[in-house]
């Protein structure tokens, strides 16, 4: 009890013993965790924690532990091992394979469980106990929010894993946070204009919505993106999260004058829902003397392989895929497909991203301290990573990137081989002005150290 | 002693000291190990965890243990409390003493009404009310009340209450601080100590809630020594004979399911006090199913069970979940080459995100072969002990104690 | 009206998923006296039996096709069923197509297996044991289930088509004198209803009208004097109990084309099938299907839209709402008798 010093994380100075700082409750007042060096969780001078905090356990399981895959891949190549992955394709070249500013990168591991109180819990434990500098992943937005927020709080970095709501850098966005994965919005309008070329305008859309943040914003944004190419939305429906049998809410779709049906579900919400559309023999119609049609907002290969044959044909939208042809995406294909024996998925690509933009952004910051990195990343433009040239707006921390358009493929060559890439949306046709009302309401506040 | 008899005053006594200790008794292994990146549980989220549950527990003791009524639905009362807490920092300020107190208001108001519609009924169709009620809160929670375009927003939904920037807050001084607080006491701060090379961390929020838990616990003993207490669990050993002696049992009941509510409450607004957001996800009828596994597995009907039983879930849920391969490889490097990476093999299957598989095992187990808990294997190598020490004294006058006996 | 129609449709459809799973827990319970929160785990193995016949028909060599590549660059490999190259192209690839229905047989000895096995391993034991320690005994072995076929099978779901003949839809609609297109209702799903319909009929039938369930019904208005005249009532119990997991079992296969099964579909209709045993009356096997019809058909209607536009989020309380109404005017549930479970 009598040998008491600083800790690595930081304190209030206490020569005095355990009971004295209990009968002096003053002592607690003012700052936790911040060391000498100014932020909270400074690393030491041989290594650095990394939190990946993954969906391992619920329904999205398997995106986790291929997010999983992806960040392992990814703190291997920051180290120095294996091929380097898009360490090489990477426009800023700071990253030399020795770590981060020097420090060999060492992870911690976490379960969300998909729901925003597991994951804060989960991600707590990383900053408190494991002095984690830096938290990232996810694949639900009400997880992302929960989990940013309390990054803010604590006064660390969190580089969102997937997460398509608006509400991500819109109304819920944090200085502390950044997201590389797009929006409900740039699906929105990605999508719109190859909807109106392949179905025709003059369309009428019933909606059919998961009852829940994403799926609002995902049903606005769509609204408001095919009204403007002339689309009318005869009807919008939500749905509970937790219904799996949709045909009670997919029977009277045929019989309301609509001839597209939109579900904006994700997951298992959209293989259940697209499956009993399919059953129902929607596709097989013709309404309004058209071909009745079916479009999913928001692809996700991993997932959409559980609908089987009913994909195919079918348009949506995706962060990122495989077959894309360019050098950094070929590259983290070829160490993924390497190490693992199956090509990445969105969620994969987007958290190997996020992991290689934070290692490079405390490079050229020169510092782990949160507030340097915020400012590194502020405005930032990169390229080589896969989604063209990029950028990481300042305003709203959103990375403003070429959307894909995609289509279930018709002839799949393997059970990876779920979806082709129709159109290469430019970025200049998904970018939108910070205050746009889809996202307004919304305040950064500013970097939080946490002292 | 304090209104307590001697043995109830041991164990009040014991669990305070351990509530004080317990920074020091979680954190048994050296900062920077891979055992300590593993077992050590002396951070403050998962300490807060223990007793913030253990409060929660023990309310539904009060009335799982007592009368016997089995509530499905408990969950519902925290994540009510929870919401409430949070209502209290966006519209007052981040004191967490209004939080708490309306907290328990609101869920004793809530669970006055489900216990007033649940108790007309008795065993699984009470159970199966209880559930459909909590059911019913977490769905319109979820989406109804919850949709920030819609006008009325109480829960903002899937993605959890908050506090912004943008709200009210009445009360708040110019220079409070931005984070639950008690008259300027940081919940989230905390005190560091370094002894060679052990790390401990005394965390404002944990003693907080540990002093309530305490006063809950003491609350508990006293209920269950009382003739309230006693008039309860006439009602579980046989409510009709009860009634034919022409005692109305109903206010009795539903006074215990009010103040087994008012205590999950109470933990909601604490696990809102520490952490400021509130997710619908705490009234979903596994989280109340939970309650019911932690209550069963410490020891139902006993005092101390309640507070084992959460603790030991807790425990696993937190060090189970974390723990990967990385860690596994090097906790075992000691072995081998080729034992290792198969015992790593195979203990993958039980971790991370096997970590359900593991806490389903221990259930059975649990279940299986300690009818009585945790508290019955407490019991049972007291037990032994005590039979190893008569055996030595060559006397066997406690032999024929049965270890069912369950303390109470 | 004919939207209506279309969602007595639905319900029926939905409820006899419920109906199968709550004969089943009722059978059980009425029988054991055990409340097995096990159930939606034996549906969940029985849709993953189809799944594992699926896995097994296609169990494929692999040929290395120099022409085509895979993502790596690598020559491909192509998967050529044994079954296919066994029987020839066409009936290869139609008893691949007929997997579900043919899963049917292979799930009903994997789940007597497991239903005996569970009996006689576990549940035998806790027979006296209170109905607290039965529910969580079972829902740890349920969660113990699910957590092995997510370690082999993984989170996501797995597709399993019907058979190509009974996909697509039916025009139901012009039978009955509507226009065309005004109800169309998908081939399997009525396929499913009268699976339902004749796997109820059959497990009264089977009660009703032989001994062997005679002395089943004995046993279960009064265990003890069954026991007295000499009959070995425990084993009868066994087979009832491996009947439930069959009749489990089965519901899950069929269920497979309707949505693609993954691990913790049996979670998602446990609750669901609980309240309808108890709307249905604890122990009452006509109950149980009454309620399980009655709850589908109410949770199709609350989800029209003309509905949901006077009472917000109705589709998602019903079955709760209609629960707790029921329960606080019937005490018993729909068809319960006096004294069961309510102690």
């Amino acid at each position: 009890m009598s040998h008491t010093k600083l800790t690595r994380r930081g304190v209030l100075k206490t020569s005095a013993g355990f009971g004295a700082a209990l009968a002096t409750p003053t002592v607690f007042t003012g700052a936790s965790w911040a060391s000498e060096s100014g932020y909270m969780n400074a690393p030491g001078d041989s290594s650095c924690t990394l939190g990946f905090n993954v969906p391992q356990t619920g329904p999205y399981a398997d995106e986790g532990a291929d997010e999983l895959r992806a960040y392992e891949l990814a703190v291997e190549h920051l180290n120095g091992g294996g091929d380097g992955g898009m360490l090489s394709t990477f426009s800023s070249q700071t990253l030399d394979g020795t770590g981060i500013l020097g420090r060999k990168v060492e992870y911690v591991t976490g379960d969300t469980q998909t729901k925003g109180d597991a994951a804060r819990a989960s991600a707590k434990s990383m900053i408190e106990k494991d002095g984690a500098i830096m938290i990232t992943g996810g694949s639900s937005s009400s997880v992302a929010v929960a989990v940013q927020g309390l990054c803010q709080e604590a006064g660390v970095i969190f580089m969102a894993g997937l997460t398509h709501s608006n509400d991500t850098t819109g109304k819920d966005r944090k200085a502390n946070g950044f997201r590389h994965f797009f929006n409900a919005y740039m699906s929105g309008a990605a999508l719109a204009p190859v909807l109106a070329n392949a179905y025709g305008s003059g369309r009428k859309a019933y909606h059919l919505t998961a009852d829940y943040n994403w799926g609002w914003t995902q049903e606005e944004s769509i609204k408001a993106s095919t009204e403007a190419v002339g689309w009318e939305t005869v009807s919008a429906v939500r749905t509970p999260l937790a219904a799996t049998d949709f045909s009670s809410y997919i029977a009277p779709v045929l019989n309301s004058g609509a001839d597209v049906l939109v579900l904006n579900h994700y997951g298992g919400n959209m293989v259940n829902s697209l499956t009993n559309a399919v059953q129902f023999g929607l596709r097989d119609k013709e309404v309004n003397g058209k071909n009745f049609e079916i479009v999913v907002p928001l692809y996700s290969r991993l997932m959409a392989r559980g609908a089987g044959e009913n994909v195919k044909g079918i348009l949506g939208s995706t962060n990122w895929h495989w077959s894309l042809s360019d050098d950094g995406s070929k590259t983290f294909v070829r160490s993924f497909g390497t190490k693992y024996g199956f090509p990445p998925s969105q969620a994969a690509h987007t958290v190997y991203c996020q992991t290689l933009l934070y290692a490079d952004a405390v490079n050229r910051a020169g510092t782990f301290n949160p507030c340097g990195v915020v400012e590194a990343l502020e405005g930032f433009e990169f390229d080589g990573l896969g989604n063209g040239p990029t950028l990481y707006r300042a305003d709203d921390h959103q990375c403003f990137k070429d959307v894909l358009v995609v289509r279930g493929k018709e002839n799949p060559t393997s059970e990876f081989d779920v979806l082709e890439v129709v159109e290469v949306t430019p970025v200049e046709q998904v970018i939108y002005p910070p205050d746009h009302p889809m996202f307004a309401g919304g305040d950064l506040g500013t970097c939080n150290p946490g002292v | 002693m304090i209104g307590l008899n001697r043995k109830d005053a041991l164990l009040f006594i014991t669990v305070t000291v351990l509530v004080i200790l317990a920074p020091f008794i979680l954190n048994p292994f050296p900062e920077g190990t891979a055992m300590a990146q593993m077992f050590n549980a002396g951070y403050p989220d998962l300490m807060q965890r223990f007793v913030i549950f253990g409060i929660l527990v023990i309310g539904f003791n009060i009335l799982f243990g007592l009368t016997g009524y089995l509530s499905f639905g408990h969950a519902a009362f925290l994540g009510i409390g929870s919401y409430s807490a949070v209502w209290m920092f966006k519209l007052l300020s981040y004191n967490v003493v209004p939080a708490i107190i309306l907290a328990i208001v609101v869920s004793g108001i809530a669970s006055l009404i489900i216990g007033y519609i649940a108790l007309r009924r008795t065993g699984i169709y009470f159970s199966i009310l209880t559930l459909a009620l909590a059911q019913m809160c977490f769905n319109l929670a979820y989406s109804v009340l919850g949709n920030p375009q819609k006008g009325i927003n109480l829960t903002n939904g899937e993605t959890g209450l908050q506090v912004y920037t943008s709200d009210p807050q009445y009360l708040m001084g110019e220079n409070a601080p931005e984070l639950p607080h008690l008259f300027g006491l940081v919940m989230r701060d905390s005190l560091e100590l370094e002894i060679g090379s052990w790390a401990f961390t005394l965390n404002a929020g944990y003693y907080l809630c540990g002093v309530i838990m305490l006063a809950t616990f003491y609350l508990s003993i006293r209920i269950f020594r009382s003739p309230f207490g006693l008039m309860l669990r006439a009602v579980k050993s046989n409510q009709q004979r009860l009634s034919y002696t022409g005692l109305n049992t109903r206010p009795y009941t539903l006074c215990a399911f009010v103040v087994s509510g008012m205590y999950a409450g109470l933990a909601g607004g604490l696990l809102s006090s520490m952490d400021p957001l509130a997710g619908a996800e705490r009234m979903h009828w596994t989280a109340s199913g939970e309650i019911v596994i932690m209550a069963i597995l410490g020891g139902a009907g006993t005092l101390i069970g309640p507070i084992l039983g959460s603790g030991f879930i807790e425990y696993f849920k937190n060090i189970l979940s974390k723990i990967n391969d990385n860690l596994l490889h090097q906790w075992l490097s000691f072995l081998p080459d080729g034992l290792e990476d198969a015992l790593v093999w195979v203990l993958h299957f039980f971790v991370g995100k096997g970590w359900h598989l593991t806490l389903g095992i221990l259930f059975m187990l649990v279940v299986i072969f300690l009818p009585g808990g945790l508290v019955e294997l407490g019991k049972r190598t007291g037990g032994l002990f005590d039979r190893f020490r008569n055996a030595a004294e060559g006397s066997g006058k406690e032999r024929n104690q049965s270890p069912r006996k369950a303390a109470e | 009206m004919d939207a209506v129609i279309l969602q007595v449709l639905n319900g029926l459809d939905k409820g006899s998923a419920y109906a199968l799973i709550a004969l089943g827990l009722t059978l059980i319970f009425g029988t054991l006296g055990v409340v097995n929160f096990a159930h939606g785990a034996l549906f969940m193995i029985g849709a993953f039996c189809a799944v594992t016949l699926q896995r097994i028909l296609t169990f494929s060599y692999s040929v290395i096709d120099e022409t085509q590549k895979d993502f790596l660059g690598n020559p491909l490999k192509v998967e050529t069923p044994y079954v296919v190259s066994w029987f020839g192209e066409a009936t290869g690839n139609s008893i691949i197509d007929w997997s579900v229905p043919l899963a049917i047989l292979f799930s009903i000895p994997v789940m007597i297996a497991v239903g005996f096995t569970m009996e006689r391993g576990l549940i035998k034991h806790f027979y006296k044991r209170p109905h607290a320690d039965q529910i969580l005994v079972t829902f740890g072995l349920a969660i113990v289930l699910q957590e092995i076929v997510k370690a082999y099978y993984g989170a996501n779901p797995i597709p399993t088509p019907a058979p190509d003949a009974l996909t697509g839809s039916f025009d139901f609609g012009v039978l009955i004198g509507f226009g065309e297109n005004a109800i169309i209702y998908p081939i399997w799903r009525l396929v499913y209803f009268f699976f339902a319909l004749a796997i109820i009929f059959m497990v009264f039938a089977f009660l009703r009208f032989t001994t062997f369930g005679m002395v089943v019904r004995a046993g279960m208005a009064d265990r003890e004097t069954v026991g007295l005249l000499g009959i070995n009532i425990d084993r009868r119990f066994t087979i009832m109990f491996a009947v439930a997991a069959c009749v489990a079992g089965v519901a899950g296969v069929m269920y497979t084309p309707i949505n693609s099964p993954n691990y913790h579909m049996g979670m998602d209709f446990l609750v669901l099938s609980f309240v309808v045993v108890v709307v249905g009356g604890m122990g009452s096997l006509p109950g149980a299907v009454l309620a399980g019809f009655l709850l589908g058909v109410l949770e199709a209607f609350a989800s029209m839209n003309e509905i949901k536009a006077i009472v917000p989020g109705i589709d998602q309380i019903i079955i709760y709402l209609v629960a707790i109404a029921i329960l606080l005017t019937r005490p018993r549930g729909l068809m319960g008798r006096r004294g069961v479970m309510e102690e």
